[in-house]
């Protein structure tokens, strides 16, 4: 590698998120060039309103990806928060998002348990964990409720209101969070920890740190989180069906990943993450816009995140 | 490791040890499975040959589905377009065959074999050469084929030529040898040369330590796009068993093998941190998850509860294991 392409290397490894930055305006002036007038405010409106489920999704899914792990029950976890809410909601709404978010909270709870008091590998332990969490939905929604649940009012308002005409509702709670997980993971010790469990386990438990209790509560964040997002979803699209947000499992992962995240972890950010889910949305909205068959979208979509992580892998010189 | 056979000789109660070690995993999954074979006959006194036949049909995908994992997890790596590849192998399948007799039939799936072969050796081609990690890689690669699927065909549609389906289908030697059971013989005619050989081996080495590999002289690149491709080739037998067990062309078929493949390969005692396992555990893992959604129908319980109880029987499976690593450390 030559002086200079190592300096532009060094230059983007340390202003990550300017890079980023920089692709969500390059995609942004893609839409504007195919179909021009398409950048507006109700746009930009419409992208952070989509974008926001998917940000506290993938927020989560930071949280443990920072500590070496991953969690690929988040998706199964945010359709039973939604599906819990409404069909709770007509006992009233309060009780309705505590069941919903209480869902988050147990299943994170277990997951906890297996990875950090058993030492189940993250993978396996979230993935059983998915597969139990739909399954116990499909019996319940079986058993309890015949019709698909409504979403109540006020979740509706949460997830596509707006304030000031364009300001999305969802914005401010996930600003709100947004701000707690970047000071929290740089300025709390328990943030710190997370990076260093992710970077040498074996290192902080020397240090006399209780590493299993660090990632327990870590695992009821992200269960929670993704409670969180599940609920906002549903106010967004206006329904809690059985499968709704299940297509954001790779989307969550993509957008740590595209963040600049090391899945392997001790390194990364909110911040790269929250900008990761907006370039995904934008994404999305480019795929919308060239009007094609969902099924390209699909290949296209799965092509795009390849090439944006390879390219990110190659920048980076992550191994 | 296939290395320790050639070990200098040992006296017998070291040999027995490691041999209850290494087998000892795979032992208790076929314990396990007789168990259940046996709670199931008490439970339905006149379960017979067509029983059987029904649980080696519903087994038949899935065992090619874990095997496919198997090989990838053994060198390393995770491959979650498992499901999505077996899809568009039954798709591709489907549209070539349609109308077709058996002959023909035979070709497609020979060439469709080939294809999905290549799918998988290009999923382990793009994590080499990016240096992307394995799991972001064959999810988004998940994608791609999941799509290529629905550009193959849009909807579920029948149509799989009668003398196709009956490759599985039927029970050509005796009745409770069913062609289905019969098979899962493409798994040891594949598996075993390729393990004796010196590719099978280095699979093993890169998967356990890649370090030791790269210094012993292994090709990394080129082991680990080995077992991709390879568990392409079984993702694409278990497209093609998809359709001789259903008869259907289904885009979204896939969906639940890539989860219930990582699943069996779990429960059947393949490490997925690499090099450790083989191919029998997850073969009788797969029956035993088709035989549990089957044993709650014959207790008259909702069929619903499967997944559910799948997923709790892993947690629980993965607990214990995990507690076994934890007791030994301390």
């Amino acid at each position: 590698m030559s002086s200079r392409a190592a300096a532009t290397a060094r230059l983007v490894q340390q202003n990550s998120i300017v890079v980023l930055i920089a692709l969500l305006v390059a995609l942004a002036g893609l839409i504007e060039v195919i179909r021009p007038g398409a950048v507006n405010a109700n746009w930009v409106s419409n992208i952070l309103e989509f974008a926001a489920p998917l940000g506290i999704l993938a927020a989560g899914q930071t949280l443990v990806v920072i500590t070496g792990g991953i969690d690929l029950s988040v998706a199964n976890v945010a359709t039973a928060a939604a599906y819990i809410m409404a069909s709770q909601a007509p006992f009233g709404v309060t009780r309705g998002i505590v069941a919903g978010l209480l869902v988050g909270v147990v299943v994170g709870l277990v997951n906890g348990v297996g990875v950090a008091v058993f030492r189940v590998q993250p993978l396996i332990m979230t993935l059983a964990m998915g597969l139990v969490v739909t399954g116990t939905l499909n019996v319940y929604s079986q058993a309890a409720v015949r019709s698909v649940p409504g979403v109540p009012a006020v979740i509706h308002t949460l997830g596509s209101g707006t304030v000031l005409e364009y300001v999305p509702v969802s914005l401010f709670l996930w600003a709100v969070l947004a701000a707690v997980l970047i000071i929290g993971l740089r300025g709390t010790g328990f943030g710190r920890l997370l990076y260093a469990l992710g970077d040498n386990q074996e290192a902080t438990r020397l240090a006399g740190v209780r590493g299993w209790q660090v990632l327990l509560t870590n695992y009821m964040a992200c269960g929670l989180l993704s409670a969180v997002a599940g609920i906002v979803l549903a106010g967004t699209v206006n329904a809690a069906d059985l499968s709704l947000a299940n297509i954001l499992l790779l989307p969550s992962v993509a957008a740590v990943v595209i963040g600049g995240t090391s899945i392997f972890g001790g390194s990364g950010s909110y911040s790269g993450t929250a900008v990761g889910a907006l370039i995904l949305t934008v994404l999305n909205s480019v795929l919308t816009l060239l009007d094609v068959p969902d099924a390209v979208k699909q290949v296209l979509y799965g092509a795009i995140i390849v090439l944006l992580a390879a390219a990110y892998t190659r920048v980076l010189g992550r191994d | 490791m296939a290395t320790a056979a050639a070990a200098a000789p040992r006296t017998s109660g070291i040999r027995f040890g490691r041999a209850a070690r290494r087998y000892g995993w795979t032992i208790a999954v076929y314990a396990l499975f007789a168990v259940l074979m046996v709670v199931t006959l008490i439970i339905k006194p006149d379960y017979g040959a067509f029983e059987w036949n029904t649980l080696t049909l519903a087994a038949l995908p899935l065992a090619f589905a874990a095997t496919a994992q198997t090989i990838v997890v053994l060198s390393g790596g995770i491959d979650l377009s498992v499901g999505p590849l077996m899809a568009l192998a039954n798709v591709l399948a489907l549209r070539a065959m349609l109308g077709h007799d058996l002959g023909y039939s035979l070709i497609v799936a020979l060439i469709v074999l080939l294809e999905v072969t290549l799918a998988g050796a290009l999923n382990g081609a793009i994590i080499v050469l990016t240096r992307v990690p394995d799991i972001v890689i064959t999810l988004a690669t998940s994608f791609i084929w999941a799509g290529l699927a629905l550009l193959v065909l849009a909807k579920p549609t029948p149509g799989v030529p009668f003398d196709f389906q009956n490759l599985a289908q039927g029970s050509t030697l005796s009745a409770w040898i069913p062609n289905a059971l019969l098979l899962l013989l493409v798994i040891p005619l594949v598996w075993i040369p390729l393990r004796r050989s010196r590719a099978g081996l280095a699979i093993y080495a890169v998967g356990s330590d890649r370090n030791a590999a790269f210094r012993s002289g292994v090709n990394l690149g080129l082991s680990r796009v080995l077992a991709y491709a390879v568990g392409g080739f079984f993702a694409a037998c278990g497209g093609l068993a998809l359709s001789m067990t259903t008869g259907v062309g289904s885009p979204l078929a896939g969906t639940y093998y890539t989860l219930s493949g990582v699943s069996a390969i779990v429960l059947g005692g393949v490490s997925l941190a690499g090099g450790r396992g083989g191919m029998l555990g997850p073969v009788a893992a797969a029956y035993i998850l088709s035989l549990i959604p089957a044993v709650l129908i014959y207790l008259g319980i909702d069929p619903n509860y499967g997944q559910m109880i799948q997923g709790v029987l892993i947690v629980i499976v993965v607990m214990i294991g995990g507690l076994g690593v934890v007791l030994r450390r301390a």
